[in-house]
């Protein structure tokens, strides 16, 4: 075995076993989204009366939020791990072994992508139990779950990120809030051209959040929307690279070995 | 100096020094006032179709409508956000000082709940104003919009009772995800994007029973100019604020006898 | 993973400046011989820690050069860390994992082979007396443990050189006696270098070797304890009035014995360093009785590392602690993130 996988494996099974000894970490990841899917589909259902709107179901149209949401939970869990390693000093213990960046960036994410799976499965499984469907079928629960896993971990190098930028537990939770600005302000409640004021459709437009929600909905509510899938699959892809990358950089300035 | 007159300057030192902490720490005071403009942004600007779905029978615009849902969160949150402020006290000792210091007690309680009203005042001069500003219709007169503000404060002052009541009995910050998530829960357990004849499921249930329900429906009646459910509001408000009011002094008298 | 070359520390003109803050290491030279135990006394914020990191790789130096186990610190990193172990100022563990999981992860950062991975853990986990422990959580663990495991999550690699930076601090006298036990036994058994840092000068005294006393960044002192406080010579002398109105009487009969040195207040006491050695102290008490000065508290007092960094920098260790916490002394001694957050 190569020292880079035994190294990634290993501490990805210490991210894994960290966070399932955590419920504080586990508990809310399921149970806050899916009370908030239970108002939002009893509060709008009203509005699958709206002209054009695209199902007539809320519910089913609502499902795509819990697993954004999944990926918020993984910036501040993800983000706030790797503060904490920095600020006991246990990521100077691994500094001082042969450890290589990637590995320890990999490993990392490793325990929020793994319940970031949980919960979608979760997810699905509360939502088809609830009369929701899932148009895409079988086979497209499985894209669903691809696409989950790059959200989480789109949102996870995001809370690496800004865990190496801060180094900082506090600052790093303080960004839990502002992710659920970008849900907010995006298609999360309606559909982009049902959204009445412009300005809110121009912002919803503009915010990537509003295609990894697209995306999801897609496989619910449409079957395989190539477009939608392809949106959903290179933002989230764009956003996971763009921050692993300046997580790297951020890496070497904190750890300055010789 | 007569205990009435003792009373009221405990309650003032302590809301005073609540106020001045609120008002200097932008920890404190930006979250307070970013995130009701935030629900509202959210609400009023992304969900305005929604007030065309057949059966959305509110007679103002949908701002209005959403303005009295977060007016009304924002004031119950001042309260709970106060309660956290005194259990912060209590765990890093403070709160002993002022037990120590204060001997007619109940004036602590009467300080946090001025600072909890002047907080709430702060949020809602600033969010009738943005509500003004971008357009929102008003179509109750001003004892109307006096009903209105009179609901939202016996709610902060109840939110507020909640959480002291929890406060005094942990004496500590860890007990905040007990003091706010039940006050979170039974708001968004309310009619919050439509009004109550157009939910469905077990929430519509769960509002039906839900207290607040008749607050935010009455809130929305006087912003509109169509009163209603004025008594049950009134008297759904007031009964809270009483039970939770009782739940905070014998949380009090509990802080008392563990020695503050 | 161990190589030939010696292992052995050399350190000349070491220098490390943070932005806006003090130099924290003003030029420092050291020679630690293989198999030594090095003691690094001196207040918080000293400069230990700084020098610490600096020689475990952690941080780059601005000046000066150090050779850990042969290699360059700022130019060989890797092969510094190859041979070095390192317990820092905090106990750096995951409150979530096990002892066992520790030793896991590390023994596979380290790349040993599959089948020494288990094997050293144990060994380690045994040796340590954490054998009962070590399918616990370490979050459950007393402060005492936490050391012993920090200690062997150090050792893991089999390193020639260990770097314990302030490893007792916080313990009670048992847990301390107990590593104190396992660092000479390292040293004198295994033949492993410690360069060990201290603000308790018992520590010291009973541990190294060698100790180097820094201040405000600069070695003051280095030698043997031993030789350090002959070098200070004389013991002193400590007396305490019963009538608090007759210190000046005290200072006056005290100033004949010090050979020109001036007595001083040492807390409540008055004491002078005896130029007569030990053998004055009978004649101390004839004085104080023909001047009519009742004592309540007279001692001799050896001297001890406490009198070296009083000698050489003109406050007593205790002192100068206070001052730091007063916040007047330097900035505490950084951990590795404040100091690379200040140093980049």
């Amino acid at each position: 075995m190569s020292p880079v996988w035994l190294q990634t494996r290993e501490l990805a099974r210490r991210s894994l076993v960290r966070t399932l000894r955590q419920p504080a970490q586990v508990v809310p990841t399921i149970t806050f989204p899916l009370f908030l899917l239970a108002i939002n589909a009893g509060g709008l259902d009203a509005a699958t009366g709206i002209p054009g709107f695209p199902t007539d179901s809320y519910l089913t149209f609502a499902l795509a939020v819990p697993f954004i949401q999944s990926g918020i939970f993984a910036v501040s869990n993800g983000g706030a791990d790797l503060a904490r390693d920095i600020e006991t000093g246990f990521l100077d213990r691994l500094a001082l072994t042969p450890m290589s960046g990637a590995a320890l960036i990999t490993g990392q994410l490793a325990g929020v992508v793994a319940l970031g799976l949980l919960n979608a499965v979760v997810y699905l499984g509360v939502g088809l139990a609830a009369g929701a469907t899932l148009e895409a079928g079988v086979a497209g629960a499985l894209v669903l779950f691809a696409l989950s896993l790059v959200i989480v971990f789109a949102f996870g190098c995001v809370g690496v990120y800004a865990a190496f930028r801060f180094g900082d537990g506090e600052a790093v939770q303080g960004l839990f809030p502002v992710m659920f600005v970008f849900l907010f302000l995006s298609s999360m409640a309606l559909p982009r051209d049902l959204i009445e004021q412009e300005w809110f459709r121009t912002v919803a437009t503009l915010n990537p959040v509003s295609y990894l929600i697209e995306g999801v909905r897609s496989l619910f509510i449409v079957g395989f929307d190539g477009r939608a899938l392809a949106l959903a699959f290179g933002c989230g892809m764009a956003i996971g690279m763009a921050f692993l990358a300046l997580s790297v950089g951020r890496l070497r300035t904190r750890l300055v070995r010789t | 100096m007569s205990g009435f007159a003792r009373t009221r300057s405990i309650a003032f030192a302590v809301a005073w020094r609540n106020l001045h902490n609120f008002f200097t720490n932008p920890v404190l005071i930006v979250p307070a006032l970013l995130f009701p403009l935030f629900f509202f942004t959210a609400f009023a600007g992304g969900l305005s179709r929604v007030a065309s779905a057949p059966g959305f029978d509110f007679a103002g615009d949908y701002t209005a409508f959403q303005f009295v849902f977060v007016l009304l969160q924002a004031s119950a949150f001042g309260g709970v956000f106060t309660g956290f402020a005194l259990a912060r006290d209590f765990e890093s000792g403070f709160g002993r000082r002022m037990m120590l210091s204060a001997p007619n007690r109940v004036g602590i309680l009467g300080g946090y709940a001025i600072a909890a009203f002047a907080r709430a005042v702060f949020i809602w001069v600033l969010l009738t104003a943005i509500a003004l500003a971008v357009g929102m219709g008003v179509g109750g007169n001003a004892v109307d919009m006096l009903g209105l503000y009179a609901l939202a404060g016996m709610i902060n002052f109840a939110a507020l009772m909640w959480a002291a009541g929890i406060a005094l009995r942990i004496r500590s910050i860890q007990a905040g995800p007990l003091m706010q998530t039940p006050v979170f829960l039974i708001i968004f357990l309310a009619p919050v994007y439509v009004p109550i004849d157009l939910l469905s499921g077990w929430v519509e249930s769960a509002a039906r029973v839900n207290p607040l329900t008749a607050v935010i429906e009455a809130g929305r009646g006087f912003i509109s100019g169509a009163e209603t459910e004025v008594l049950l509001a009134f008297g759904a408000a007031a009964g809270l604020a009483l039970l939770l009011a009782v739940w905070a002094f014998t949380g009090l008298r509990r802080a008392e006898a563990a020695g503050g | 993973m161990s190589d030939q070359r010696p292992a052995s520390i050399e350190v000349e003109g070491l220098v490390k400046e943070f932005k806006k803050g003090p130099r924290a290491v003003d030029g420092i030279d050291l020679h630690v011989d293989p198999g030594e135990i090095y003691g690094f006394l001196g207040p918080n914020g000293a400069g230990k820690s700084t020098t610490v990191l600096m020689l475990t790789t952690l941080l780059p130096p601005d000046e000066g050069t150090a050779r850990v186990a042969g290699y360059e610190v700022r130019e060989d990193g890797a092969r510094v860390r190859e041979n070095i172990g390192a317990a820092l100022q905090e106990a750096a563990l995951d409150p979530y994992l096990t002892a066992r999981e520790h030793m896991r992860l590390q023994t596979a950062l380290h790349g040993l082979p599959k089948a020494e991975r288990r094997r050293r853990g144990d060994d380690l986990i045994a040796r340590l007396g954490l054998a009962d422990a070590a399918d616990r959580k370490v979050g459950g663990y007393s402060g005492g443990m936490k050391r012993r495991l920090d200690l062997a999550l150090a050792l893991v690699h089999g390193p020639r050189i260990l770097f314990l930076d302030e490893p007792t601090t916080g313990l009670d006298p048992q847990s301390r006696s107990s590593l104190w036990e396992e660092v000479r036994r390292l040293a004198k058994q295994e033949g492993v270098t410690v360069f060990l840092t201290t603000q308790y000068l018992e520590e010291a005294d009973s541990l190294a070797d060698r100790v180097g006393i820094i201040d405000n960044g600069v070695i003051v002192a280095e030698g043997t304890p031993e030789s350090l406080k002959e070098e200070i010579g004389e013991p002193s002398v400590e007396a305490v009035p019963a009538d608090p109105s007759r210190n000046e009487d005290v200072m006056r009969v005290l100033h004949r014995f010090g050979g020109g040195d001036c007595p001083h207040y040492v807390n409540e006491s008055i004491a002078v360093r005896l130029k007569g050695g030990s053998a004055s102290l009978a004649e101390v008490v004839r004085a104080l009785d023909a001047e009519g000065i009742e004592v309540v508290h007279l001692q001799l007092h050896a001297p001890t590392l406490d009198d070296v960094f009083l000698a050489k920098t003109g406050r007593t260790l205790e002192g100068a602690e206070e001052e730091d916490d007063d916040g007047e002394g330097e900035t505490g001694a950084p951990n590795v993130a404040s100091a690379q957050a200040a140093a980049v």
